[in-house]
């Protein structure tokens, strides 16, 4: 709270304005980065943009946590009408977690690229990278459900021509990507109609008339397919098992700076969509969404969540084994809110931003391993530890998080979830995660032997410390998780609000 | 800040500083030995003065942060900790002068990593010995986990780190699966995981969620070495003796041990454990562990292997005592950490002693060794002594207490597994003083050094001392049973955080 | 029968959007697959615009009061109102979905544009278009890449 309010400095007028900007700065970017004349002017004006962004985005949380509700109208039409940005603490942390690991990857990609992205493609990678910000800051900030699918679209599109672009290093980021765009596109055109059947059983897009108007109709078949639609659509974007097939090859062929994205933010911010849907869209103790929550929701991430971390264990590439596990933890994530419950909510959002920057920890060290050494498979990073000191700490950082290490963040937030389950009485839920971490802990376990207790391969190319410009993110990021895990307040207090907010209004 | 604040920053921070310019020594062999016994001494001043002070009532503690409402990493000194304290910081002084003489002695490589990793395990320590609450404990327990790994797999070699894996997984594993949840579940049906005189839980839970609690909590320490999670301890012997030495007697099983005892005492309480049926399932285990591990020890010929079963068997013993009813057993079990502990860091000490100076390391290869290394094999009878309980060894009265204790509360299988477990000692120990000194005349030739002069001067030193101590504590186990008799508080005191 | 004549349009959608998605699934060419996804994109485009249309409506354009239909409307009405309000009693279908449906059609065709660049890039890097055959040469590569045990 303290922190927030020191770093906030905006000038009003600025403020006032901050939802939009922090949309529409990025995306002039975009433009203005696809006709720069050369990649370091750029990545000069992408970092530009991107800072902007996460201040606007500091600026929004600010107001949050004085007013509540912030609610933006765009064009001066009010809705239900017009399209209306609403933000509530949720969002707000949401804002945080997308302005703050896009700033970093910004900073990361003035040297990552050179490594793993043609030089020809540079400035429009680093337009396509502003166009993901600005999408997924959008689909976080919006209280419109069709304005959501097109920000939803505009970053997803977005991330699967950035994904492809890795095939520099990979070519296997082709097929990848294809598939990525396949099986996104069929989720948001399942979103679609869900929004579809939402409207034609409401007459209304915007997401809190909806809420209104749907309290009575919750038996109504239309407003259940349209439910079904969307979680359905929203699965598929979010990675929720068994609809995450797209993810291990997206993540393991895009350039790392795409993994930490996608990592960190894209699937944070579909579930940020999901839990807005179930929980303030339709209405709550309803017996349908109770029944998919017990039902659907729990027993699919809990399959997920031990199936994919048994994946993780058995993967022989290194990327591939973080992709799987990003996979499980999305299934903790659904655990915590199938709970259906301000504890379990509030547990799960904390885990998102967790897991967001333990993910792109991981991935961004990586990417400065990558900067020499073209290893991809997990023996092949033998010993690197030597070489790469800085980022191998880092990555342990990130690996200790992962697998709930006390002091960092990510034991915090297993704990959260663990106590949440407790006290809803889902024990099963509770013991599900613990099997979660014990998995969790053989793959870590794996990686961190290889990268730290093994003598590195004679004649493998030598890995070398990252330049500065590489690892001053990186080091802020396995650092973030660090200082969470010591002193969670800004991200719990948001977390706790947001839930708060969403189970206080029904009855 | 007052004395008290002062004195857990000291206990704490001593180790940890000691780690850090302990590393930027590291090419100074002698300076870094230096450091490393001055920061023990210091390290016990400091842990006597909390001793002190907590036996006069003012116990020190101190509140480090809150990283969310509800979980706290704070300290607080009672009798138990103190004394685990004290104990921890003079056997690492008598430790470290015992690893000078063996790692030069063998020339082992990577010593400064040693001492490093020793000096932040101990850090661990302190803070388990300290912590006010579980959480803080657990936080503590799990450095002191990840801190010992690296000397467990100090050899390097393939059979190091498979022991390491064993080590890692089977502690870990536990305190993710069990240990974890459980204090999850304290946290949960309690509110916080303080450690509260007269327990914690005691009114709050019923005899099925206790029981779930418990078995969690015992079970999940698995440093404790209660089967079937024991595997990790005998697996463990591939690490050098003084790394033994410490696992065993000064840090890693009395952790886990005296995680055991503060759940009995604090977070269930007297009353509570009285009606748990899953406190006598786990005397039950540990009745059974007993006796397994001390049949097995019978038939091992590798020494370090035959003490590490000994040390099951031992650790046992406590775990049960702390399950015993009307917290009967709670001193008995405080006192014999101690007192096993003395005694076990002797017995390493002389296995690494002669290990050094012969090459021997199998028991049938020691026979009248004790001719030749007079001092060794006498501190071993002593110590035999000690395990056994025989007087004039310290461990007579804390298995008199317990023995006492278990009749007192009608508990025979532990009563007669503890004296079963004393004849098997007898039978699996004294032989080897006996036949070291006193050879049976015809057998074979005693063997030769293999490094002329026998074992290195601190190493013997250091053996007698702990032989000495043996002896000592004998005179001032009364003392000591009066100074935690406060564990068995009833009453809840005020002013618990 | 009737049941079917007055849901046929919806019909059609559930027609069109199985069979996108039966093409996208089972088809390995890369074009097929983007075909199928096209074809599953124009059913919730056909969707929209049935939920858009009111029984009796006529097209989302204002009636201006000097043409054929206003005048017949406006002829038992008052001057001074008809001049103010325009014509009255005019049921319009519903424009809002037409709007949101061209902005999917705005996204389909740049999710078109997006995969079949994709589809030529991996054209140029596996040499063919079937999904089998890049798997095929994906396993090959891996397989190669594993040094010798």
């Amino acid at each position: 709270m303290i922190l927030l309010e020191a770093l906030y400095v905006a000038p009003p007028a600025l403020t006032a304005q901050a939802p939009i900007l922090a949309i529409v700065i990025p995306l002039l970017g975009a433009c203005a980065a696809a006709l720069a004349p050369s990649a370091r002017t750029a990545w000069v004006i992408s970092v530009a943009a991107a800072i902007f962004g996460a201040w606007m985005a500091l600026a929004v949380a600010g107001e949050v946590m004085r007013e509540g509700v912030l609610v933006y109208v765009l064009g001066g039409f009010n809705p239900p009408m017009g399209i209306a940005l609403r933000i509530d603490a949720m969002g707000a942390l949401m804002g945080l977690l997308i302005g703050g690991v896009g700033t970093l990857a910004a900073v990361f990609s003035g040297h990552s690229l050179v490594a793993e992205v043609r030089a020809e493609k540079h400035t429009l990678f680093q337009a396509g990278f502003l166009l993901c910000q600005a999408g997924l800051v959008g689909l976080v900030f919006t209280g419109d459900a069709f304005n959501a699918f097109v920000f939803l679209e505009v970053s997803s599109i977005g991330t699967y021509a950035l994904v492809a672009v890795g095939e520099k290093r990979d070519r296997r980021a082709l097929p990848a990507a294809f598939n990525y765009l396949i099986m996104g596109t069929v989720g948001a055109t399942f979103y679609v109609i869900g929004v579809g059947f939402l409207y034609a059983a409401t007459g209304t897009l915007n997401m809190a008339d909806m809420a209104a108007r749907l309290a009575t109709l919750d038996q109504s078949t239309v407003v259940q397919a349209g439910f079904a639609f969307i979680i359905a659509g929203l699965g598929v974007k979010a990675a929720m098992f068994p609809l995450h097939g797209w993810l291990p090859g997206a993540y393991a062929g895009g350039p790392s700076l795409i993994s930490v994205l996608l990592a960190a933010t894209a699937t944070k911010a579909a579930i940020y969509l999901m839990v807005r849907f179930m929980f303030e869209v339709f209405p709550q103790g309803s017996a349908f969404g109770q029944a998919f929550l017990t039902w659907g929701l729990a027993p699919l991430a809990a399959a997920g969540a031990i199936v994919c971390s048994i994946q993780a264990v058995f993967a022989r590439e290194l990327r591939r084994m973080i992709a799987f596990s990003s996979v499980a933890q999305v299934g903790f994530i659904f655990l915590g809110i199938s709970l259906a419950s301000a504890d379990g909510l509030s547990a799960s959002l904390f885990y998102m931003v967790a897991h967001g920057l333990m993910k792109a920890t991981m991935f961004m060290a990586l990417g400065a391993l990558a900067l020499n050494i073209g290893a991809r498979r997990l023996d092949d990073f033998a010993g690197v530890a030597r070489e790469a000191p800085w980022t191998a700490v880092a990555f342990a950082v990130g690996a200790a998080s992962l697998v709930g290490t006390p002091l960092t963040m990510g034991f915090l937030a297993k704990w959260g979830l663990i106590e949440a389950a407790i006290t809803s009485g889902q024990v099963w839920i509770a013991v599900v995660i613990a099997a979660g971490s014990v998995l969790t802990v053989i793959y870590v376990g794996r990686m961190i032997e290889v990268i730290f207790f093994r003598v590195p391969l004679p004649g493998a190319p030598r890995a070398k410390e990252a330049p500065i410009g590489v690892l001053a993110p990186l080091l802020v990021l396995a650092g973030l998780s660090i200082w969470f895990g010591l002193d969670a307040s800004l991200p719990e207090q948001l977390a706790q609000a947001g839930a708060a907010r969403l189970f206080e209004v029904r009855p | 800040m007052n004395t008290g604040e002062l004195l857990i920053l000291l206990v704490l921070g001593l180790p940890l500083f000691a780690a850090a310019v302990i590393y930027a020594v590291g090419r100074m062999p002698d300076v870094r030995e230096t450091l490393t016994l001055v920061s023990c001494i210091a390290l016990a001043v400091v842990a006597i003065s909390i001793f002190v002070r907590v036996g006069q009532g003012q116990p020190p503690e101190l509140m480090v942060t809150q990283p969310v409402p509800g979980l706290s990493i704070a300290f607080r000194a009672e009798p138990l900790g103190a004394l685990f304290a004290v104990m921890a910081s003079v056997l690492w002084g008598v430790n470290s002068l015992y690893s000078i003489g063996y790692m030069r002695g063998r020339r082992e490589p990577n010593q400064t990593r040693f001492y490093m990793c020793f000096a932040i395990a101990m850090f661990g320590v302190m803070g388990i010995a300290m912590a006010a609450n579980l959480f803080t404990l657990f936080v503590f327990y799990e450095v002191l986990t990840f801190a010992t790994y690296p000397l467990v797999t100090h050899a390097g070699t393939p059979a190091a780190r498979r022991g390491g894996r064993i080590y890692l997984i089977t502690l870990v594993g536990a305190s993710v699966l069990l240990l974890l949840p459980g204090i999850v579940g304290v946290q949960a049906v309690a509110g916080s995981t303080s450690f509260v005189a007269g327990g914690l839980l005691a009114g709050r839970v019923d005899a099925v969620v206790g029981s779930v609690l418990l078995l969690l909590l015992v079970f999940g320490a698995a440093k404790a070495a209660l089967m079937p999670l024991h595997g990790w301890l005998p697996a463990a012997m591939v690490a050098p003796a003084p790394v033994s030495a410490l696992l065993h007697a000064v840090a890693v099983v009395k952790a886990g041990v005296f995680t055991v005892l503060k759940v009995s005492a604090y977070i269930f309480g007297p009353d509570l454990i009285s009606f748990l049926p899953a406190a006598t399932w786990i005397l039950w285990v540990g009745a059974a562990t007993i006796v397994i591990a001390s049949l097995v020890a019978m038939k091992k010929d590798d020494l370090k292997a035959r003490l590490a079963w000994s040390t099951v068997g031992q650790l046992a013993y406590i775990t049960s005592a702390a399950m015993l009813p009307m917290a009967s057993g709670l001193v008995a079990g405080g006192l014999h950490m101690v007192f096993h502990a003395v005694a076990k860091i002797t017995l390493f000490m002389c296995a690494g002693a002669i290990y050094v100076a012969t090459g021997a390391s199998r028991v049938s290869e020691m026979g009248g060794l004790g001719r030749r290394m007079p001092w060794v094999f006498t501190a071993f009878l002593v110590a035999s002594l000690g395990i056994i309980g025989l007087p004039p060894m310290a461990a007579m009265w804390s298995k008199l207490l317990m023995m006492t204790a278990a009749f007192e509360t009608g508990h025979w299988v532990f009563a007669a597994a503890l004296v079963a477990s004393s004849l098997l000692g007898l039978v699996y120990l004294l032989p080897i003083a006996f036949r070291g000194l006193f050879p049976p005349l015809g057998g074979p030739a005693a063997r030769e050094f293999v490094r002329p002069g026998g074992t290195p001067g601190t190493a013997v030193f250091a053996v007698c001392a702990g032989a000495a101590g043996c002896v000592v504590l004998f005179f001032v186990a009364d003392a000591l049973a009066n100074y935690l008799a406060p564990i068995r508080a009833v009453t809840i005191m005020e002013g618990a955080p | 029968m009737t049941w079917l004549a007055s849901h046929f349009n919806y019909v059609v959608v559930v027609i069109l959007m199985m069979a996108g998605l039966f093409i996208v699934f089972s088809s390995g060419n890369l074009i097929k697959r983007m075909i199928g996804l096209a074809m599953f994109q124009t059913s919730t485009g056909l969707f929209y615009i049935t939920l858009s249309k009111v029984s009796g409506g006529t097209a989302a354009i204002t009636l201006k009061a000097d043409s054929e239909t206003g005048r017949a409307l406006a002829a038992p009405l008052d001057p001074a109102y008809v001049a103010q309000f325009g014509v009255d009693g005019v049921v319009y279908s519903n424009p809002l979905p037409h709007v949101l449906i061209l902005t999917a059609i705005v996204v389909g065709v740049a999710t078109l544009a997006v995969g079949l660049a994709i589809a030529v890039r991996v054209r140029e890097a596996y040499g063919t278009v079937e999904a089998d055959e890049i798997d095929a040469l994906s396993r090959v590569a891996a397989e190669q890449a594993e040094p010798a045990p």
